[in-house]
């Protein structure tokens, strides 16, 4: 890493310094109108050398998945394949316009069709819609698909959404945009959704469910069918948050498990970039009934032919043209490149690495709900007095590594939550856990070294509160 | 964790107080120290009506949002407009200058039914587990 503070573009501004030349004016010149002009317009003059060598050296600064371990919880920031890159850039993409007659994109809506029938047949949904741009976006779709349904047969009356408290924190933001009100489910003492507080909130103006499993404490609901059949039985419907499908590929299909509608994460579960190298991409599966409300448009397949079709009781278009192409383009190469028994190693292997980390640490860093986990794991900072989890988290950048998800989810105190995936060696993941018991021996021995972590990077300790209460918007201040 | 022994709690780590015909209202201690520097507190328009366990505001830090329930039925006659500039009083001193609304209760009842600082502690230990 390049450690030196970068100066701002305006801060290395020199007068008539200059990056690029333009040729001579061929035409008359024609004045701006009086009134419309400004002398000064305050924008940096560099030469091409300064600003190459400006944006090179950010660039050195760059922490990414192809540099260092990553291992932020619910984020599932697995290594993307770079063949995935390829297939993306390759021409008959590429040179495509949405735009084009149906007959011009064949091949196009060729790959369409075939990621929603690999969608359908991992996650055992009858519908696939591609169209959401992010996962909340297919929360929103998905939510909106629920009230058709509910609506479309008279059922007006439901306004709840159930969300358990393990939930992820876009759940109640999605119910509320919907227009409906959130309820929150508490959860027992292993961490599955309280069953008796489910029954006791199931009723007639239930809308439904929105259940992620495994939760974001990466713990399998054990109670499942129970929990499933619990808010089919009042009428109400159950969403999957597939958030966490990468623990469950090719092992559980959530359709089988009674879900009536789930979304996909392209960019966690099938390799396509994320955490600013996006953009997203959030299909949305549903079961038979609620196929006549999916999203325009849908591709089918008559004979030789793709064609794109409204669904009868379609909720309407969530997302300009046909969504965000490029990254089913990479999807759906990671699906043909791993087959099914690849992908079902790929969650073997998620599951056994987060076992592996879990059990490496937990002496120290206590797990408050002592099971085995899926593909990932949250553990607590509480380790040593005076010391939180922001302390541990900051001091793991001096050993090269990413902090961790931390402070989330809500119901464990001085939360880290840790998600190595599968695609970490066994050296990475030891390399990490060696750091983290240093750390809680450091914690002991010289909590200082925590508390003014961290010390390698070009900018230490930042001042969040600082920064929240007088947020500084501009360069000038 | 500190307690003011005048106030009556909520397990969702509201406190209340009797002031004359008011009901002042804040976070606990606790419950300040949880969410450690706090960095911004929504508050209700004074005149609102709000059942107990309706939402009054949301209190914000760099780790968490969330959402204050009231304690008791009632009308808001007064908000702590400092916490809009100063919210790290809610830190300071949660259970004075750190206070959040003054309300008139339109169930005085509901006071009997709050729970007091040795039951809260209680509660406390219970969700720590």
């Amino acid at each position: 890493m390049w450690l030196a503070e970068e100066p701002l573009l305006f801060e290395m501004s020199s007068p008539g310094r200059k990056a690029f030349s333009l040729p001579d004016l061929d035409v008359p010149e024609s004045p701006l109108p009086e009134g419309m002009t400004r002398e000064e317009v305050n924008l940096p003059e560099i030469s091409e050398l300064e600003l190459v060598r400006h944006y090179v050296r950010l660039s050195q600064k760059n922490y990414s998945v192809d540099t260092h371990f990553y291992p932020l919880g619910s984020c599932t920031m697995k290594y993307n394949p770079k063949v995935n890159e390829v297939t993306a850039g390759m021409e008959g993409f590429t040179r495509t316009h949405p735009l084009q007659p149906e007959w011009m994109a064949q091949g196009n809506l060729a790959l369409m069709y075939r990621l929603q029938e690999a969608l359908k047949e991992i996650s055992g949904f009858a519908g696939v819609t591609l169209q959401p741009a992010a996962g909340a976006h297919g929360e929103f779709t998905g939510v909106l698909i629920m009230r058709a349904y509910h609506v479309d047969r008279g059922d007006t009356q439901r306004k709840k959404v159930l969300i358990p408290n393990s939930a992820h924190g876009t759940n109640p933001a999605s119910v509320a945009m919907s227009g409906f009100e959130a309820v929150e489910i508490p959860s027992d003492a292993r961490g599955n959704v309280d069953l008796d507080a489910l029954k006791a909130a199931c009723d007639e103006t239930v809308v439904g469910l929105m259940i992620t499993n495994p939760n974001t404490l990466g713990l399998f609901e054990e109670h499942i069918k129970e929990v499933v059949d619990t808010v089919h039985a009042c009428g109400g419907l159950v969403y999957g948050d597939g958030a966490n499908l990468n623990a469950l590929l090719g092992v559980a299909r959530p359709g089988d498990l009674g879900f009536d509608v789930m979304h996909f994460n392209l960019h966690k579960t099938f390799s396509t970039p994320h955490g600013g190298g996006g953009p997203g991409s959030g299909p949305v599966g549903v079961a038979e009934h609620l196929l006549p409300y999916l999203p325009f448009p849908q591709v089918v397949k008559e004979g030789d032919t793709y064609k794109l079709v409204t669904p009868e009781k379609s909720i309407g278009r969530m997302k300009a043209f046909h969504g965000n192409f490029g990254m089913m383009v990479r999807a759906l190469t990671y699906i043909l490149l791993h087959g099914e028994e690849d992908l079902r190693q790929v969650a073997i292997n998620a599951v056994l690495n987060a076992n592996y980390l879990k059990a490496r640490i937990e002496k120290v860093y206590p797990v408050k709900y002592p099971r085995t986990c899926m593909h990932e794991f949250v553990a607590s900072g509480n380790i040593a007095d005076g010391i939180h989890t922001m302390d541990i988290a900051k001091r793991l950048i001096d050993y090269g590594f990413h902090p961790p998800t931390v402070y989330f989810p809500l119901i464990v105190p001085e939360a880290i939550m840790i998600e190595p995936t599968e695609t970490e060696s066994k050296e990475t993941l030891d390399a990490f856990a060696d750091a983290l018991l240093k750390i809680a021996e450091e914690a002991r021995t010289n909590p200082d070294l925590l508390h003014t972590a961290p010390h390698t990077t070009p900018v230490r300790r930042l001042d969040e509160v600082g920064a929240a209460r007088k947020p500084v918007l501009c360069y000038r201040g | 964790m500190k307690l003011d022994a005048n106030a009556k709690y909520r397990d969702t780590h509201e406190w209340a107080r009797k002031e004359g015909d008011l009901i002042v209202c804040g976070i606990t201690d606790h419950a300040q120290e949880s969410l450690s520097d706090v960095v911004y507190v929504e508050l209700p328009e004074v005149g609102d009506t709000l059942d107990q366990g309706e939402t009054f505001g949301v209190v914000e830090s760099v780790k968490a949002a969330s959402d204050l329930y009231m304690p008791m039925s009632g009308e808001i006659v007064e908000v702590n407009e400092r916490l809009e500039d100063e919210p790290e009083l809610v830190n300071s001193d949660p259970y004075g200058e750190g206070w959040m609304i003054k309300f008139k209760p339109t169930n005085p009842d509901e006071w009997d039914g709050l729970l007091t600082g040795e039951e809260y502690e209680k509660a406390v230990a219970e969700e720590e587990g």
